[in-house]
């Protein structure tokens, strides 16, 4: 990107084909891809999942999982092909002159040894002679993390995921490595950790001139962080050239299908529905849960997760519910649907929900289900669909087998999928589509609400972009409520009609789409609004407004809490807190 | 931590007075009299009641329990019907061996069973796999008694290289120990393979072996710390298993432990014995079960003990 003396590519991908044996032989998982990297760029591999964009990756490390084989092509790193290398040869290469990091941070470290230990064997292995605690410790100060020292002597799991993925970061640049390959490396993360790691990594970047190559499905990542970009779809590649020009001029139809899928902040529209009347009312509920300690195993503190929350759903609205890990949304759609004990009030479509949460009648489970994130942990795999999409009508003894089997064909036909494919397994469909046959589930019992947590977060763009088209035009035609729960500010602002924005437990800030998005009055919010990656390389980013570090603790003593925040209307329904 | 040394110690106390209570009811229903035993079958009936007297064996069943209660509770375990010595004493004479049997089996549980299971782990699906786990599975069916009569014809009588029995000697203790932990080993090394081929699969092994490490750091250092884990939880129930095997390995190799002292009460009818017996087994058992789980925080420091 500054080079002005041209010089010769630091990793080079020729005509690569990586295949997985079968039966039937070697099946290509990635075929024919070539691609240069220079120092000092960023190069993002863009695509949907299986397009075979991370077995590139570990292709470049020789990382493949078994049964997994580079078959043609050559990976030339300096010249040496690091596909032709022996696996002693390549562990001197690893790590020390390309890196690599996850997606995962929270698996990704090694669980029963500190951090330092972690890092300092990854640079004596490479170097014995080195002073590596000491390198060590500065690899940590380099990526920001506060008290770097007292780190070192920590284990995993008593760091959040984006301190994880920091030193992951450390990791891979302790030993300054020419080429370093970042597999979706803020997937996992919350938005505004996003930011800050991908701030991190250009600043390091530029201070090292590391060539990057960034893998990633989310085309606002790419806009901010890429100087060039190949885009994959099925192990071959459709499209690269300047990220200016793809988003530009995007010459082939899957680019411009991809770009056109992406949600994007500003175009949310239509009018806000006319006040209704209420279908969930909400009032002062919290949910606590008990940490027991002492001899006697008695309560001494409580996680405060949701503290005295109300709002309404009005009928045939989506309500939407954002914040970051740990803010307590998904706490208050488990206490909405019975499956936690709460306290305050819970009118949904008339029914209370009572306190203890598991005396909740039939008829309210009737009126309000659920869709959950992962379509392929919420489906049973060894029962077929069309059972899976009937049980609920079972269970509530409503028709019999052949009016069953008429409800579910109509249900599998008003989400768009085939009434002939009732009988397959679960295993047989994509990720979308058993979506979909969770949200026929969701319908078989024609609820008037339906909690929707997280429902599009786990789906490539291009499908989630049509299950929020199949969950509008479910509105539209049948009058169901939503309450939508995402940690997405971009989708959030494509579904919402109204939304709370929740931090620690608390609601921040409420009011209209409109309000929110074009109005965010608290700080929080306004972090979250621009922290989101926006989808076009030209746009100028505002330096994120940091707050404070450190996140404040859930965890009281008895008796102790946190201050309830004060909504204050500051005009049309919009609330916010008070700072 | 102390709080939680202290309620478990508590919780320990409460089931071993509860085994008291079953081994003692067990035994009182028991169709065998001890005092025909004692006795002999010539005796009169004059001279067998004498004795059920003496004994305190008239008594309801509550007021013998209470007596054997109260007596442990002040550190008597009671004497034995037959040998006329304290039952502590007989136990206590016999302990360390039993003891050293349990060492010495676990240790070849351990060598035998880790080792194993790593390296089938680490050649899964190759020959050599497949040849350790149906070694692995023959080793968990065999009979003891079995096992203990092959290795003494093949170890012992043909090649010459231990003694056939008796006790004394580090050659004494291999065959009883080997004979005791194989089952075991057979165990650990399938647990040990499974969850070596979990962890292998985690995505911190990757990035140890993305760093660059290599193949022998990555296994010792990052992948048995965390596939240990589930064993170190068997360890413990493991001593309750051994209990039932010590008493047939001890009688078979003239073992002087607690299960021979337990097998000759048993065909006697001697019911303190057995009740001590039985009582320092549960003591073993709940120790063992103690210190498994005070080991784990060590190895997982995710775990936190309250």
């Amino acid at each position: 990107m500054n080079a002005s003396v041209p010089r010769g590519p630091v990793l080079s991908v020729t005509d690569l084909t990586v295949s997985v044996g079968t039966e039937t032989g070697p099946r290509p998982l990635v075929s024919g891809l070539s691609f240069d990297l220079f120092a000092g760029e960023t190069l993002c591999i863009a695509g949907e999942s299986g397009s075979g964009k991370s077995i590139t990756s570990l292709a470049a490390m020789a990382l493949l999982p078994p049964g997994v084989r580079v078959t043609g092509g050559s990976i030339r790193l300096d010249g040496r092909d690091l596909a032709k290398l022996s696996e002693r040869r390549m562990q001197a290469i690893r790590g020390a002159r390309i890196a690599m990091i996850f997606q995962e941070p929270m698996t990704s470290l090694n669980p029963v040894l500190t951090i330092g230990t972690q890092l300092s064997e990854a640079i004596r292995s490479h170097d014995p002679g080195a002073n590596a605690q000491a390198l060590a410790l500065a690899a940590l100060k380099s990526v920001r993390l506060s008290q770097p020292e007292a780190r070192m002597r920590q284990y995993p799991h008593e760091l959040s995921g984006g301190m994880r993925q920091r030193v992951m970061i450390a990791m891979a640049l302790a030993l300054k490595p020419e080429v370093l390959i970042a597999d979706e490396p803020t997937t996992a993360l919350d938005v505004t950790v996003q930011r800050e790691v991908l701030d991190l990594l250009r600043d390091l970047q530029r201070d090292t001139g590391t060539a990057i190559i960034l893998i990633t499905h989310d085309m606002g990542v790419v806009a901010e962080m890429a100087d060039r970009v190949v885009v994959m779809k099925s192990g071959c590649m459709v499209e690269t050239g300047p990220v200016r020009d793809i988003f530009a001029r995007p010459a082939e139809a899957y680019t411009q299908a991809l770009l056109a899928a992406v949600p994007r902040m500003g175009d949310g529209s239509g009018p806000v529905p006319a006040p209704a009347e209420t279908i969930a009312r909400i009032e002062d509920i919290s949910v606590r849960y008990d940490i027991r300690g002492g001899l006697l195993g008695r309560v001494t503190h409580r996680v405060h997760a949701v503290e005295e929350v109300s709002f309404e759903i009005r009928m045939g609205e989506t309500f939407s519910l954002v914040g970051e890990s740990g803010c307590g949304k998904s706490t208050i759609a488990r206490a909405m649907t019975g499956l936690v004990p709460h306290q305050g009030l819970i009118n949904l479509a008339g029914h209370v929900v009572p306190e203890d949460g598991l005396s909740a009648g039939p008829a309210l489970r009737r009126d309000v289900q659920m869709v959950f994130q992962d379509p392929a942990a919420a489906l049973n795999p060894r029962k077929r669909v069309g059972d899976l999409v009937a049980e609920p009508l079972v269970i509530h003894r409503i028709g019999d087998a052949a009016s069953r089997r008429e409800r579910v064909r109509a249900l599998f036909d008003r989400v768009g999928l085939s009434p002939d494919q009732i009988d397959r397994y679960p295993h047989e469909f994509s990720g979308g589509q058993r979506q979909r046959i969770c949200i026929a589930r969701a319908l078989a019992l024609e609820p008037r609400l339906i909690i929707a947590d997280e429902s599009v977060s786990a789906l490539d763009v291009s499908v989630q972009a049509r299950v929020l088209d199949l969950l509008a035009e479910l509105k539209a035609d049948l009058g169901i409520s939503y309450l939508f729960i995402s940690h997405d500010m971009a989708v959030v602002e494509n579904i919402s009609d109204r939304i709370a924005v929740m931090y620690l437990g608390q609601i921040v800030e409420t009011g209209s789409r409109a309000q929110i998005f074009g109005n965010p009055q608290h700080p929080y919010t306004r972090r979250l609004i621009e922290a989101v990656p926006i989808p076009d390389p030209t746009h100028q980013r505002p330096a994120l407004s940091r707050m404070s570090d450190d996140v404040r603790s859930p965890v009281w003593p008895v008796g102790a809490g946190p201050a309830k925040v004060a909504l204050s209307d500051i005009g049309g329904g919009h609330r916010v807190a008070s700072a | 931590m102390a709080a939680y040394l202290l309620r478990r110690l508590v919780q320990s106390a409460l089931i071993l007075l509860g085994i008291t209570i079953i081994t003692f009811g067990l035994l009182y229903v028991l169709p065998a009299d001890p005092v025909r035993q004692i006795a002999g079958r010539s005796a009169t009936p004059e001279v067998v009641e004498n004795i059920r007297r003496q004994l305190g064996l008239d008594q309801p069943v509550w007021v013998q329990y209470w007596t054997y209660l109260s007596g442990l509770l002040q550190g008597d375990m009671g004497r034995s019907y037959l040998q006329k010595t304290d039952v502590a004493t007989l136990i206590a004479a016999r302990l360390p061996a039993t003891l050293l049997l349990m060492v010495g089996a676990i240790t070849c549980e351990l060598i035998f069973g880790l080792t194993l299971g790593v390296i089938a782990a680490l050649k899964r699906g190759r020959p050599i796999d497949t040849g350790l786990m149906v070694g692995s599975f023959v080793a968990v069916s065999a009979p003891q008694f079995v096992v203990a009569l092959l290795l003494l014809y093949v170890f012992a009588v043909k090649l010459g290289w231990f003694p056939i029995g008796g006790y004394g000697t580090f050659a004494h203790l291999v065959l009883p120990s080997v004979t005791l932990g194989i089952m075991g080993a057979g165990w650990y090394s399938r647990m040990m393979r499974s969850s070596m081929l979990d962890v292998l699969r985690a995505d911190y092994i990757r990035t140890a072996r993305a760093k660059g490490l290599g193949r022998l750091r990555v296994i010792l250092r990052h992948a048995m710390p965390n596939a240990i884990l589930p064993i170190v939880a068997m360890i413990g129930m493991d001593i309750g298993i051994f209990m039932g095997g010590v008493v047939v390995v001890e009688s078979v190799f003239g073992w002087p432990g607690i299960g021979q002292l337990a097998w000759q009460a048993i065909q006697r009818v001697d019911i303190p014995i057995i009740m001590g017996v039985t009582l320092v087994s549960a003591i073993a058992i709940v120790l063992g079960n103690l210190l498994a789980d005070l080991i784990a925080p060590m190895i997982d420091p995710r775990i936190k003990l309250r």
